[in-house]
């Protein structure tokens, strides 16, 4: 296995202790690539079972209305028709708020309804029945069978307007909380006679004196913006397969970014206890969020328990669109204020954002990030989670931070440009650094903006001269703070001296290979010499989502302990066959030896290869749940060329730069930031659900969802600055998220030095540049000061 | 309940027979009849290729064509692209410029991209991008699949 | 297709058609395959007669032949610009207008080149102009029973030259928002515009012909004000609507701008041809 990509890293951060790793850092080819090139793979739908049934979902034409009845009758006489479900065939679970257990981060109620609906229909395409039949086309043509009798509603479609008295309500007892960490949100109690309300959650975080700081500010900028859904975009379809056994107990297949969640989860939805139900992980097509919930999982087993047969349940694009999680839609205030030297001395902001039809919106994440690049002495941001008759959100890579920091760094570039400074230089006098205090609380340890902005400004792309009409450039940068969670691995060693690695951690962009080179640096060995799997929920303890960027720095933190564990083993055991004390040994660079006598030494192999004889396997292990993710920092460069007839959007050049505190596997870390950047140009310029004004989206399907093809785009490139996270044995930091964060300020920044106009609201599609050129025509073609000069 | 036809048909060098209904797509076919789960069902209306295969050396989206098209055609799936020994340029250069992250659209882009430098393995950055567009990925951006590509493209040339 | 009426559909590449099935946009009992009919798969070219474009030949071998390449490339735009690499390896320009969509992005070039459309069907032969054919969104002058055969492009008069453009958000994959395909014929001098004709797509419910916008031309410079002056009108001759896709503003502008752009290439064309 060799490696030829050239590494593109500039380091110029050193790593926690070690100042030379072996694997850390290198770039082998990953573990699973062979089956992913070669189409062995298996993916959630690329699973068959004897007699397997296929499920199909039926959902709701409405954006609101009542379910006066359903009769599925007609469907159930279908030849081929096996079984049919509805929110009847789920437990009857609490949604009250009080009842939701610590750190909850679902009501289960409002899981169960959105996943079945039950008795309220609160969005279209929310589903309402399930079908299973011998073969899918059979299972469709069930679904025009069932008879559903609805009364309809008026839907309510924005956030803003939700909030209005007098407008529809979703739920008449929804609670609205003030504590932000309450993320899912409840019912009210049945003694709580308060009116009704669209709000599930209100909060307002404050630091320093705002009146204050205002007052000191010789400038001042308040801005109104505007972003609407959008969906990850994850190519692979939810499928799931689940067989109810004749003991009750109930095996699952599915892709998703956790199977212990799919696996709980499961468990709440059909009332059972969760040991009775194993999850195996499939290969995942992409989640970034929005595969960290069950949707067909329980379906499938209900299905499957009533048919005695295993089935399997996918979803068309369509259904993807219209059934699952994007992200919020929102409204955001942003005022800042600052002196002539561009110190910012204040800053207010309110986030409004659309939870979809059960609370749980992202604002809180959003309210936490926005500021955070910045030493903001006085600041106030408050937060609305309000619901609305739209698809449930879902988490969406660095959930609720892109749209902010959207709106606070379009704030950021106006106010550079007015006191006439760069806004590099901005953001050096203004930066956050160890010790700054966020708005809403935590106080920064050691972290990278600074480092970030300065590799930014000594980037040639900064640097280069953007020359011609209608080219402009913007930057922005964004923070995400990054997740932790519990981890497990076990190691066992083989007796040729390679490793057998198991972990939790779904594989979505490369992990196992993280895993693994983490178990080898430890060791001593190559790469390739770690076999790394990712366990189902009965041969790996429990390991948290694949998500908050937490994998590499979870995961792999277990796979080092595990891997310290065989260290710790391997060393008695050479002890035991020396008959030496331990501390008498040492392993270095896979090789045992005794610290003085040089005649007693094995390789890892030649140990390896008696274990079984002298005491018998060595196994690994850790169960973990770490502390001490560092957050990250994240800055784009956007060149851009506008069509001033048209309004189109070419992206010229793109630069990614980003702290990961230390880089296991680069060009997985460089895909990372890679990926994210792209799903930010989408959604700065062309992705949005479109909807009517009965609340149907009318753009579900990749014809007029407009994602980035490879014709749409430059090479995006990428510099990884490494400032070490010091809670991490490598000084990892989550890489996988942040990078989503500054790319639609960037974009648009950049559209405003290449046009003259600011545009408030995404997408920034062309005819909406080109409506705001006509009426901007006064202005000339042009650039901001960003152009033919350098930064 | 329709009837099944009945389709003669070569896939990946194998002389191959399936029974199957008018209705069902090739894909369909490929995945749930054949079990060749190698290509994938991404949208099912021609907007993202992760369905590609190629039908008489031109690469099509699968979910667009019947099965019962098949007929007498030669079809190359993914799961046809290696050699019984080693693996194409295009899956190896995939491998090193690490141009997959979840790797669901990764079998598309192959088929896609195999078709491509066959023809014409000097294709530059703009052409493959061109030729590439109807093939979405949402993880990696698209640098390093073309860079992978380009790097194939020499490979193969380096070989004729 | 006689006994089945409008419960029995032609297959040619089947990207527009699958879908719609899938869609349930129509039920049918029927789908006939007509890719192994010779006449649907004709592509030839005389100078006498000029290019037969049978109705099933898929996009891949229009734009990569020769002929067409040299001869019409306005043609070979269109082609092109229908979906992506995989789209082209099965769709057809014959069902591109037998779909009929107001934002068909091959039938303002058909309407462009004059082409004449050949209709069989259980009463015979007939042949129709292509500004005639599509009557409605998604619907044609093809009677239950009759199918089309292929398009008839006349011979390419000296000194013309054609160009189709699209404006698109992305740069590939999507359905027009506005476009305009633009064939013009200069006079012995090249400098005077002997005939034009202009047909736009996405901005009615059928492709439209801009039937004034092409006569304004004829007998005027080729210079840079009569084309915008064509421009103009062939804004008006725009009847769009607002949708997901485009509103009508946008539309009207993007037409405007859109006819200028073709028809200078279009000339270009002709200059060097």
């Amino acid at each position: 296995m060799t490696t030829t990509s050239k590494p593109k890293t500039k380091t110029n951060g050193k790593s926690n202790g070690a100042t030379e790793f072996k694997v850390v850092g290198t770039r082998p080819i990953r573990h699973d690539g062979l089956e992913k090139v070669t189409g062995q793979a298996r993916y959630g739908a690329d699973i068959h079972l004897p007699g397997m049934l296929h499920g199909r979902v039926l959902r709701s034409p409405h954006a609101h209305a009542w379910i006066k009845s359903i009769d599925y009758s007609k469907a159930l006489a279908l030849p081929g028709v096996k079984a049919v479900i509805t929110a009847d065939d789920f437990a009857a679970l609490s949604g009250k708020a009080i009842d939701l257990g610590e750190g909850a981060m679902t009501n289960p109620r409002f899981l169960s309804n959105n996943i079945l609906a039950k008795d309220k229909v609160l969005y279209k395409g929310h589903a309402v029945a399930a079908v299973a039949a011998i073969n899918p086309h059979i299972a469709e043509e069930a679904l025009g069978l069932i008879d559903v009798k609805y009364e309809v509603l008026p839907p309510v479609l924005d956030g803003k307007e939700a909030m209005k008295p007098g407008a529809p309500i979703l739920h008449e007892r929804l609670f609205t909380a003030n504590n932000p960490f309450v993320r899912p949100g409840g019912l009210k109690d049945d003694n709580d006679k308060s009116a009704s309300s669209n709000v599930a959650s209100h909060f307002v975080f404050e630091i320093g004196d705002l009146k204050k700081g205002f007052a000191e500010a010789d400038i001042i900028i308040e801005r109104d913006f505007e972003t609407k859904a959008v969906h990850q975009g994850y190519i692979e379809p939810h499928s799931a397969t689940a067989s109810w056994n004749k003991d009750g107990r109930v095996t699952i297949w599915c892709s998703s970014q956790g199977q212990f969640t799919m696996r709980d989860q499961t468990a709440q939805l059909l009332g059972i206890p969760n040991s009775q139900i194993k999850v195996i992980q499939m290969e995942i097509g992409g989640g970034f969020g929005g595969k960290t919930l069950v949707y067909l999982e329980p379906i499938a087993t209900a299905l499957s328990k009533k048919t005695g047969l295993p089935v399997k349940a996918s979803m068309s694009r369509k259904e993807v669109f219209e059934g699952t999680g994007p992200t919020s839609a929102s409204h955001i205030r942003v005022k800042m204020g600052v002196k002539k030297n561009g110190k910012i001395t204040a800053a207010d902001a309110t986030l409004i954002y659309a939870a979809g039809a059960f609370p749980g919106s992202p604002v809180n994440p959003g309210v936490q990030c926005m500021l955070s690049p910045y030493d903001i002495p006085n600041a106030r941001v408050e937060g609305y989670d309000v619901v609305v008759n739209t698809q449930k959100t879902a988490a969406y890579r660095a959930p609720g931070s892109p749209a902010a920091a959207y709106a606070c760094e379009c704030v950021v570039d106006e106010l550079a440009e007015k006191v006439g400074m760069d806004p590099l230089e901005f953001r050096l006098l203004n930066g956050a650094k160890e010790g700054t205090r966020r708005v809403t609380g935590p106080i920064f340890p050691k972290i990278g903006y600074i480092e970030m902005v300065k590799a930014g400004k000594a980037h040639a792309h900064w640097k280069a001269p953007i020359k011609g009409p209608w080219r402009g450039r913007g930057v922005a940068t964004g923070f995400w703070f990054n997740g932790t969670g519990p981890a497990c691995a076990i190691a066992s060693v083989n007796s040729d001296g390679t490793i057998k690695l198991v972990e939790g951690s779904p594989d979505i962009g490369g992990t196992r290979a993280v895993a693994a080179m983490h178990v080898a640096e430890v060791l001593g060995l190559k790469a390739e010499d770690v076999h790394p799997s990712v366990g189902d929920t009965d041969t790996i303890g429990f390991t948290s989502n694949t998500g908050g960027s937490s994998v590499a720095f979870k995961t792999g933190w277990a796979c080092y302990e595990a891997a310290q564990d065989i260290k710790r083993q391997m060393i008695a055991r050479a002890a035991k066959i020396w008959d030496v004390k331990p501390e008498d040994v040492e392993m270095k660079d896979g090789k045992f030896a005794h610290k003085s006598d040089p005649e007693l030494k094995f390789t890892f192999k030649q140990l390896a290869s008696r274990l079984l004889n002298t005491g018998g396997p060595v196994v690994g292990r850790a169960a973990i749940d770490p502390k001490g993710a560092g957050g990250a920092f994240a800055m784009h460069i956007a060149d851009v060329e506008v069509d001033p007839e048209t309004g189109k959007v070419q992206v010229l050049r793109y630069t990614t730069i980003q702290d990961a505190g230390k880089a296991i596997h680069p060009s997985y870390v460089e895909g990372q930031m890679q990926g994210g950047a792209v799903q930010g140009i989408g959604w700065a310029l062309n992705e949005e659900y479109f909807f009517n004004k009965d609340g149907a989206m009318i753009n579900s399907s990749f014809l007029d969802y407009r994602m980035p093809t490879s014709l749409d785009l430059p090479m995006i490139d990428t510099e990884i600055v490494e400032v070490a996270n010091p809670g991490h044995p490598y000084g990892v930091r989550g890489v996988g998220e942040v990078s989503i964060v500054p790319p639609m300020a960037a974009v648009a920044n950049a559209i405003y030095h290449a046009t003259g106009v600011r545009l408030y609201r995404l997408p920034m599609t062309p005819g909406v540049i080109q409506e705001a050129l006509a009426a901007n025509s006064g202005a000339k073609n042009g650039p901001g000061k960003r152009n033919g000069k350098k930064g | 309940m329709p009837g099944k036809i009945h389709v003669q048909t070569t896939i990946n060098g194998a002389s191959t027979e399936f029974l199957c209904e008018a209705r069902q797509s090739l894909l369909e076919v490929l995945r749930d009849v054949l079990e060749m789960t190698g290509t994938k069902e991404g949208c099912n209306d021609g907007n993202c290729g992760a369905c590609s295969v190629i039908v008489d050396g031109r690469v099509v989206d699968s979910c667009l064509v019947l099965g019962v098209e098949a007929q007498g055609k030669k079809i190359t799936t993914i799961e046809g692209v290696a050699s019984p020994d080693k693996l194409h340029p295009v899956q190896q250069a995939f491998l090193e410029n690490a141009a997959l992250q979840c790797g669901i659209c990764t079998p598309g882009f192959i088929v896609a991209s195999k078709a491509l430098l066959e023809k014409e393995p000097n294709a530059d950055e703009g052409r493959i991008r061109h030729w590439l567009a109807g093939n979405l990925c949402r993880c990696t951006g698209y640098d390093k699949i073309v860079r992978a590509v380009m790097d194939a493209g020499q490979r193969m040339k380096a070989k004729r | 297709m006689a006994e089945k009426g409008p419960k029995a559909r032609c297959l040619a590449g089947g990207t527009d058609i699958l879908v719609q099935l899938r869609g349930g946009r129509f039920q049918i009992d029927r789908l006939l395959d007509v890719k192994n009919v010779a006449e649907l798969n004709e592509l030839s070219y005389s100078p006498k007669d000029g290019l037969t474009l049978g109705a099933a030949v898929p996009c891949y071998r229009i734009y990569e032949d020769k002929t067409v390449q040299k001869m019409y490339p306005g043609l070979a735009d269109s082609a092109s610009l229908i979906g992506g690499t995989q789209i082209q390896g099965r769709a057809s320009v014959g069902g591109n207008l037998c779909n009929s969509s107001p934002s068909g992005d091959a039938i303002p070039t058909l309407i462009a080149h004059g082409v004449t459309c050949v209709i069989a069907g259980p009463k015979g032969q007939r042949t129709v102009p292509v500004e005639e054919f599509c009557t409605g969104p998604g619907r044609n002058v093809l009677q239950p029973g009759e199918l089309l055969v292929s398009m008839k492009f006349p011979s390419p008069a000296r000194n013309s030259g054609a160009n189709y453009l699209r404006f698109i958000p992305r740069n590939e994959m999507d359905i027009a928002v506005a476009g305009v395909g633009a064939w013009v014929q200069l006079d012995a001098s090249k400098r005077k515009v002997a005939s034009a004709r202009i047909g736009l797509a996405a901005v009615g419910p059928t492709p439209i012909f801009a039937r004034e916008a092409g006569k304004f031309l004829e007998g005027k410079e080729a210079s840079q004000s009569n084309v915008e002056e064509v421009a103009e009108m062939a804004k008006k001759a725009a009847k769009p609507i607002d949708d997901m896709r485009g509103t009508t503003k946008q539309r009207v502008h993007l037409v405007g701008v859109l006819t200028k752009r073709a028809l200078t290439k279009a000339i270009e064309r002709a200059k060097e041809g």
